[in-house]
């Protein structure tokens, strides 16, 4: 266990680390400073991975089991990369009563997802919103940030078919 | 434990008894201290209060809100009801969720008849649970070489939590997520053996209210809890300061 917490060296030599280490040394090395140290890590890495995790409790002298809980209490954090493409689907009074639970499962179903999750080939990310403030055009959805106001079944299906093979086609360029 | 006040006396009344408290002591305190009972789950002599567990609300004259005990602390002219047909209500509605929330199944659980929660609702006279059962899938820790995690039958109290950060110092133990997603989790979120900063003291396993933490094969019934370590600890730690 190391007692001097800013000699922990980081999991890498990403230079990234090192904006992670200024928040953490304007926060005096402090426990109290874990919550914007775990921000200056998704901020930087867009997730937080248990290396990062252990590097962040190492330096500030937290337990573990204490960042674990602060990493998956607050919604902003991520343990897991976001996919390459986001599907935010609002699950708000209106929209849940204009047939967002139907249109949600259909969509899980299709890319064998739960809400929360990301595809396997990362292509893209199932997210969920509380409400989006757009009640008026229930059921409402986003794809990657363009709003989608009273979707039906089959435009849903295919804005995401779009979004997704969109990628398919960058990349095989990419590879080729 | 650290107090935020100075002692001073208070006069009070609890359920209509006129009593003496120190401005420190909260009414939980005081009225066990006067044999007055008020169920707890949550509370752990020796550790602090956090008032999870809302088993402890008393009325208040004066307020129309329900405050927990464990978390009030005695003030002048304070008239405290601990014991009410509308108190009793919630209690049983506490009892109930909690229930609910996973998988208590009495019958097979290894602190059956030693188990505070199964204690608590037979005192307060609960025959059946007014909710819908949400039967979540929940894993058994069993990767520790003494002891066994089951989700199944965790209320959430944190007493294994606060005696891992206070007592023993390690904070092996803390909550993840959120809302009905809440785990108790040791390090990040691993099995339990390969938790390092755990030193296999047990204290956890001794004060969980529930079967939810038990030591390796027990049967059914047959996990009793050793509780004389906690006041223990405190006096010997007050007299070596």
């Amino acid at each position: 266990m190391p007692l001097r917490n800013e000699k922990v060296e980081p999991p890498s030599d990403d230079k990234r680390w090192r904006i992670v280490q200024a928040t953490m040394q304007r926060n005096g090395f402090e426990r109290d400073g874990l919550i914007e140290t775990l921000h200056t890590v998704q901020e930087s890495f867009g997730y937080l991975d248990d290396d990062s995790l252990r590097y962040v409790a190492a330096s500030l002298n937290a337990p573990l089991s204490q960042v674990y809980g602060v990493s998956t209490f607050y919604h902003l954090f991520s343990l897991k990369p976001a996919g390459r493409h986001a599907c935010v689907v609002c699950l708000g009074t209106a929209c849940y009563i204009k047939g967002m639970p139907a249109l949600l499962k259909e969509i899980e179903k299709r890319y064998g997802i739960k809400a929360g999750e990301t595809t396997a080939d990362g292509h893209l990310s199932l997210l969920t919103a509380r409400c989006l403030g757009a009640c008026g055009l229930a059921p409402v959805a986003v794809f990657d940030g363009n709003i989608a106001g009273k979707l039906d079944m089959a435009e849903a299906l295919n804005r995401l078919q779009e979004m997704t093979t969109v990628a398919t086609e960058v990349e095989s360029v990419r590879e080729a | 434990m650290k107090r935020p006040f100075k002692t001073r006396v208070k006069t009070l009344t609890i359920d209509g008894m006129a009593v003496g408290a120190r401005e420190d002591e909260t009414i939980l305190e005081l009225a066990q201290a006067n044999g007055i009972f008020i169920p707890t789950l949550c509370h752990l002599e020796g550790v602090h209060d956090i008032g999870a567990c809302r088993l402890c609300l008393v009325e208040i004259k004066g307020t129309s809100k329900l405050l927990p005990a464990c978390m009030t602390y005695a003030e002048e002219g304070m008239e405290v009801i601990t014991d009410s047909e509308r108190l009793l209500t919630y209690r049983r509605q506490v009892l109930d969720l909690l229930f609910s929330e996973r998988n208590h199944v009495c019958a097979v659980c290894v602190s059956n008849g030693h188990c505070e929660l199964q204690w608590l609702a037979e005192k307060l006279g609960i025959s059946h649970v007014g909710v819908p059962y949400l039967y979540p899938q929940l894993a058994v820790d069993a990767s520790h070489s003494f002891y066994v995690l089951d989700h199944n039958r965790c209320i959430l109290c944190t007493r294994c939590v606060r005696v891992c950060d206070e007592i023993e110092g390690a904070h092996t133990w803390d909550v993840m997520g959120r809302g009905v997603e809440c785990r108790v989790i040791s390090d990040l979120n691993q099995p339990w053996g390969t938790a390092d900063s755990c030193t296999r003291c047990g204290k956890c396993v001794q004060v969980c209210p529930t079967g939810a933490l038990f030591s390796k094969g027990k049967a059914v019934a047959e996990m009793t809890k050793k509780r004389e370590f906690l006041p223990y600890l405190q006096l010997m730690r007050e007299g070596r300061k």
